[in-house]
């Protein structure tokens, strides 16, 4: 086993640069998932450390070797790809064990290797198919058991289930993650899908126009989003990004009429609260106005209006709201991110509502 | 509307096409059938039935047998040339080296020159004496040489003019076909360390099959049917050197008006094309690998 790591890794394609000063680790043994939108050069990344694009700058370490100069096939790693690049000509066994041929793997042991990728894939009626004759999801674990049969520390994987429907994604997911674990492998995992990237990762990279936005277990990427980017990214629906502006006593919603939310002063400041978060309370803090109802199923979306800020609350079910009530809502103090308008960047303020609603809904509930 | 009316209107509208396609191509090849039984006819004479007295006549022509040896040297020598040059351009202008589009052009300009312009700017190449081809090995020392006045160099510089000229063609065909190949494939197996040559002989070259059934069938029939160059450069000598089988056709009929005889050369033309088309589809096609 053996863990990665990337050192102010940069590229600079001719006028444009796709990655900047990136640094992480990868432990071994754990999966990191690189997730942002398209063009945030997450894809790029994962190439420079296959070593299909020479990095600008920055060095990048595998198993505590440098390789940053090496070609392709000295890295010692094995790359699913997101079109899969399984060779249309050849059988799926053949597909599979095309690189232990290259690499003039004896017949015994190319045949041993194989049948432990089979077994794991469950692709044993297969392997005498071509590509063309298999779904999509077959085609996938093929390329998987290309990845297994490597038998490489590290395994680089680029979006390989966007080509799948959601059910079987699902299924692929899980999947992935278990191999992952019970091979001891190393995995650099790129997807733009924010529940792949939760779901999966024992570490999230939140990458943004070729920077690290964020680098952080899921947990604390959900609970502690660093920017106002990363706090927008994860969640569905997104979190609520509302202005504040400066109020009597702290920072107060802008164009509303308060409380204080915050202490200190708010112009230029974003308030975050996930939809999540937000409750109707009869007794609730921040008075507003449904401006809208979005009906889900299990849940329905309410866009609400506070002063001339606007913000979704996701309710359980149907509700007996209807357009244009009043409705008090409140959180709990945890609830409230506090980012800079300007750059973005999470602030600390300490909260001034919310322990007492908090300490009330305590009181009631004996 | 009926079933009926249905077809008449299908065959009318069909008409037009069935037409033009009757008169100029299918009459012709069964009258020629029918006339390769018969001789030619004379004057007051009319053409007499002789069966398959031309048939018979070929097997002790000299000039036929010539044309056929010819033909098949000019087929065995041009076409896996110019297929291997086509495939080695096609790599070439697929790959990320500067100047591409210069190289592409420069490659496929052969093509769009007609065969009569190009014979006599290579009529001018193979000049004894001041000719491009004479004059560069004079530099080496070498002596002056009639090219396509020597029986044992004719056919041969033929064949060097035709590899030029169809190279280029068949390279348009393997760069489409190498353009479809993902980009991923090459990657993958960059990642396995699989060199440039293994890739090549495991992935590329197999993947080329389809195109490369297309563009042999393509030459070989091209090879049996191009002869302008031959009418500018040669007209079949010295001595019938360098005689194409379809050339030695058009002498039969336009020059010596033996049309009876012709008739028959070119069923036998149009049988070697059809066995050899059934052949390639037949034995290729199994081992070829269609998407």
């Amino acid at each position: 086993m053996s863990g990665i790591e990337i050192r102010n890794l940069n590229k600079r394609w001719a006028s444009f640069d796709a990655v900047k000063d990136v640094s992480f680790e990868v432990k071994p043994g754990s999966l990191t998932v690189l997730l942002g939108p398209s063009g945030c050069g997450k894809s790029t990344t994962l190439r420079l450390i296959a070593g299909l694009d020479a990095v600008t700058s920055g060095q990048i370490s595998v198993g505590g070797k440098d390789i940053t100069g090496q070609p392709p096939a000295k890295r010692g790693l094995a790359m699913v790809f997101q079109s899969y690049a399984l060779f249309p000509h050849l059988s799926v066994a053949e597909n599979i064990v095309f690189g232990l041929k290259v690499r003039r793997v004896p017949a015994g042991e190319r045949a041993r290797r194989l049948n432990k990728a089979v077994d794991i894939l469950g692709l044993g009626t297969l392997l005498d198919r071509k590509p063309s004759q298999l779904s999509g999801g077959q085609q996938q674990r093929v390329a998987l058991g290309r990845a297994i049969v490597a038998e490489a520390s590290v395994c680089l994987m680029d979006e390989p289930l966007s080509n799948l429907d959601a059910q079987l994604r699902h299924e692929m997911r899980k999947e992935i993650r278990s191999i992952q674990q019970s091979l001891g492998m190393t995995m650099v995992y790129v997807t733009h899908d924010q529940i792949e990237a939760m779901s999966l990762a024992d570490q999230v990279i939140l990458m943004r126009g070729g920077r690290i936005e964020q680098k952080a277990e899921p947990a604390t990427l959900y609970l502690r989003p660093a920017t106002s980017f990363a706090a927008r990214f994860i969640g569905t629906p997104p979190m609520n990004l509302v202005s504040l502006t400066d109020g009597p006593a702290g920072a107060i919603v802008k164009g509303s009429s308060g409380p204080a939310l915050v202490e200190g002063n708010g112009d230029g400041l974003l308030l975050g609260l996930r939809p999540e978060e937000i409750r109707i309370e009869q007794d609730g803090v921040v008075p507003a106005v449904i401006r809208g109802i979005e009906y889900h199923g299990a849940d329905s979306i309410l866009e609400c209006s506070i002063g001339d800020q606007l913000l979704q609350v996701r309710v359980e079910g149907i509700r007996r709201q209807s357009v244009g009530d009043q409705i008090r809502l409140g959180w709990l103090p945890e609830a409230m991110h506090v980012f800079d308008g300007a750059d973005g960047n999470r602030i600390e303020r300490r909260p001034m509502i919310g322990h007492a609603a908090a300490e009330r809904a305590l009181r009631l509930v004996p | 509307m009926t079933q009926g009316r249905n077809q008449i209107t299908a065959w009318l509208l069909l008409l037009p096409a069935v037409v033009l396609l009757a008169a100029f191509t299918h009459v012709p090849a069964v009258m020629t059938l029918f006339n390769s039984f018969y001789n030619t006819p004379r004057g007051v004479r009319p053409a007499k039935f002789v069966g398959i007295g031309h048939y018979t006549d070929m097997l002790s022509d000299p000039v036929f047998l010539a044309a056929l040896k010819n033909n098949a040297i000019y087929a065995i020598g041009t076409v896996p040339v110019a297929i291997g040059l086509a495939m080695l351009m096609a790599l070439i202008v697929n790959s990320s080296i500067r100047g591409k589009a210069m190289l592409r052009m420069s490659f496929f300009l052969p093509t769009i020159l007609p065969m009569i312009a190009v014979a006599n700017i290579w009529l001018f190449f193979y000049t004894p004496g001041y000719g491009l081809i004479d004059r560069f090995l004079g530099m080496f020392g070498f002596a002056e040489r009639n090219w396509l006045g020597d029986g044992s160099t004719a056919l041969g510089s033929l064949m060097v003019l035709a590899v030029w000229k169809e190279a280029g063609f068949f390279m348009i065909f393997y760069l489409a076909a190498l353009q479809q190949i993902s980009p991923s494939l090459g990657e993958a197996a960059a990642l396995e360390g699989a060199g440039r040559w293994y890739f090549f002989r495991r992935v590329t070259f197999p993947l080329l099959m389809p195109t490369t059934l297309f563009v042999l069938i393509n030459a070989i029939i091209n090879s049996f049917r191009l002869i302008d160059h031959v009418i500018v450069m040669t007209r079949g000598g010295p001595d019938n050197a360098s005689t194409l089988l379809l050339y030695y056709i058009y002498q039969t009929a336009f020059r010596f008006w033996d049309t009876g005889y012709a008739a028959a050369l070119t069923m036998v033309l149009l049988a070697l094309l059809a066995l050899l088309a059934f052949v390639q589809f037949g034995i290729l096609d199994r081992r070829v690998h269609y998407k």
